[in-house]
């Protein structure tokens, strides 16, 4: 019988930590799915630093480091100097991207390091069990806001996106969304051309994507991806904020 | 080469870019200025990277990407960065990475000064960050043997993959004296590191660094494994100088660049009639605690001078295990300990060992 379809090389059989119903799972794929297309399994990097994804070099098939909290894209600059031939990119969440890593994330894109950032956005602190994200909306209730985000309090969300693409040195930037079908398919194509930006050597990239936590949220898997389109996308809406791939890039 | 005249912090760098070091990664602080200010203008031309960080967090983890990749690497800082450097190097150690970090320590705790100092002993050579490690800890004492000591501590933290660091001073890093250095060696003829991540090629399974072990027992059984490799360093790697410790009565400890000043004690104190000598650690980790154990069968004390409030001492006094009284004298802040005052310790030192006090 002739196989139709099957797991992506660079995906390894792995069983995958993810709580059920969480979207990481897709997005981890989708990578790999990428990866596997663009025939780089044998000369990829990949960083996955603290959070939900930290064990993600068992999920992965290629080379992979694992960062400290916070510190992927440093991780990954040292790599890609080294290896300036090879995809690089990170694979982050909102904790560790917005907060502990604000700099980095900062200064990689500024410096148009060639590298690429898979930036999951879901609100929340995940792996730790739930507490207030950078990106965590205004009223929303996690661990440590049981009364809700207040702006009194704890501010606004960061919109990375918009933040990272006002940086000369970032080529590429685009938030999507694993809600749906279709914005699954729309985000696999942002990470492709992610990926097809760094190999053509045409400066930094960053795909956001808005991902459900249902564990965390306190919903089932079908009510978090609604939240994703009824209450993230007002705030955090979909789009390229920034492409200077068609220009030859920003190195 | 013939020998040139250079700052100990240039000298370092050259000599790094010399034993094959193509990647450093930095972030501006005093008083360790011109050794990157000397990689700066001089990488590039090596074919190398040089890159100054957003911060010393991000210098040290650029280090731990670029030795993941299999490169040669190394940072430089000075006491304050250092301490900021821990987690870095807390994980560098924890997944098995060799590099180099220098640090031309100054006066601390806090933001200190910049003055020189040695006040980062116990940091360097007790941990520094979380977890059970340790870090090849040289310390040279002159502008050659900063040259030295950079290409041998990038050659044993290969060897054995670990973090090594140099300890230095402002006094150290500042100071021009003549140094000849090696022949430049191509990088490409290092040793092959077959665990880096440079992807597979899809010619063999994929490598990971990592330091999380999320199962107990497994992260038991690699700190075992590193501890025996920590035992084999300290049988094998410890470096010292003695001088005229033979017929000593009384020993002096010193390190760096108080210990050139020690020696100049000790010749002093010699012209006086007081037997005195000196014992040099060259590696602070592993500490050449044998040379101690067996210099305190014949001397009657022991003196360790430092540019700290007292912590080599420690050491010392572990290494003589009560066998005979360990004295301390320093200065700190930026202070360094004189002549005079030395060879007056000494006076006191065997003074108070003939009284029988042992501190």
């Amino acid at each position: 019988m002739e196989k139709i379809f099957e797991r992506p090389h660079s995906l390894s059989d792995f069983v995958l930590s993810y709580c059920p119903g969480c979207t990481h799972g897709v997005i981890n794929r989708l990578v790999a799915e990428v990866v596997d297309e663009m025939g780089l399994e044998g000369s990829t990097i990949g960083v996955c630093p603290v959070g939900c994804s930290v064990t993600a070099y068992n999920f992965f098939e290629f080379d992979m480091q694992e960062a400290a909290h916070g510190r992927a894209p440093a991780v990954a600059t040292g790599i890609k100097r080294v290896h300036p031939d090879k995809l690089v990119f990170t694979y982050q969440g909102d904790g560790d991207l917005a907060a502990i890593g604000t700099a980095e994330t900062i200064h990689s894109a500024a410096r148009a390091e060639n590298i690429s950032i898979i930036f999951v956005n879901n609100t929340i602190y995940g792996m730790t069990g739930g507490q207030m994200a950078p990106t965590s909306l205004i009223d929303q209730v996690t661990q440590t806001t049981p009364f809700g985000r207040k702006v009194e309090n704890q501010g606004y969300p960061i919109h990375v996106s918009e933040m990272v693409s006002t940086l000369k040195g970032a080529c590429y930037v685009e938030r999507v969304s694993v809600d749906s079908v279709p914005n699954i398919r729309k985000t696999k194509a942002a990470i492709r051309k992610a990926f097809e930006c760094q190999m053509a050597g045409k400066g930094f990239s960053l795909v956001e994507v808005l991902s459900s936590c249902p564990t965390n949220w306190g919903m089932s898997p079908v009510e978090a991806l609604e939240r994703i389109r009824t209450e993230m996308m007002p705030e955090f809406p979909l789009g390229v904020y920034k492409d200077c791939t068609e220009t030859g890039g920003v190195r | 080469m013939a020998k040139v005249l250079m700052k100990g912090n240039e000298a370092l760098a050259e000599a790094a870019m010399r034993c094959g070091c193509r990647f450093f990664f930095g972030y501006p602080i005093t008083p360790q200025t011109e050794l990157a200010a000397y990689m700066a203008k001089k990488m590039q031309k090596n074919g190398g990277t040089f890159l100054q960080a957003e911060s010393e967090v991000a210098a040290i983890n650029m280090v731990y990407g670029a030795a993941g990749a299999g490169a040669r690497v190394m940072t430089s800082s000075s006491s304050p960065g250092i301490s900021l450097k821990q987690e870095g190097i807390s994980y560098i150690a924890g997944a098995d990475l060799p590099c180099l970090v220098v640090n031309i320590v100054r006066g601390g705790p806090g933001l200190g000064g910049i003055q020189p100092a040695q006040s980062d002993y116990f940091q360097a050579t007790k941990g520094g960050g979380h977890g059970d490690y340790h870090l090849l800890v040289f310390a040279p004492s002159s502008v050659q043997e900063l040259a030295d000591m950079t290409s041998r501590a990038f050659d044993k933290a290969d060897e054995y993959r670990m973090p090594a660091m140099i300890m230095g001073d402002g006094m150290l890093g500042q100071m021009m004296e003549p140094v000849e250095f090696k022949d430049p060696i191509d990088p490409a003829t290092l040793p092959e590191k077959p665990w880096a991540t440079t992807g597979t090629g899809m010619k063999r399974k994929k490598n990971i660094i990592n330091s999380l072990y999320l199962t107990p027992e497994e992260l038991e059984n690699l700190c075992i494994e590193r501890e025996k490799r920590y035992d084999k360093i300290r049988a094998a790697e410890a470096l010292y100088e003695e001088i005229q410790t033979e017929d000593a009565d009384v020993i002096i400890a010193a390190y760096g660049t108080i210990a050139r000043v020690a020696m100049s004690a000790v010749e002093a104190a010699r012209a006086k009639g007081i037997k005195a000598g000196l014992i040099r650690p060259i590696t602070l980790w592993p500490f050449p605690e044998k040379v101690f154990a067996k210099r305190a069968e014949t001397a009657k004390c022991f003196l360790s001078v430092e540019m700290s409030m007292g912590q080599m001492v420690e050491d010392v006094r572990l290494s003589v295990n009560g066998k005979k009284p360990v004295y301390f004298y320093g200065r700190t802040g930026g202070m360094v300990p004189e002549q005079d005052a030395i060879v007056a310790e000494i006076e006191k030192c065997l003074k108070n060992s003939q009284a029988g006090m042992n501190y």
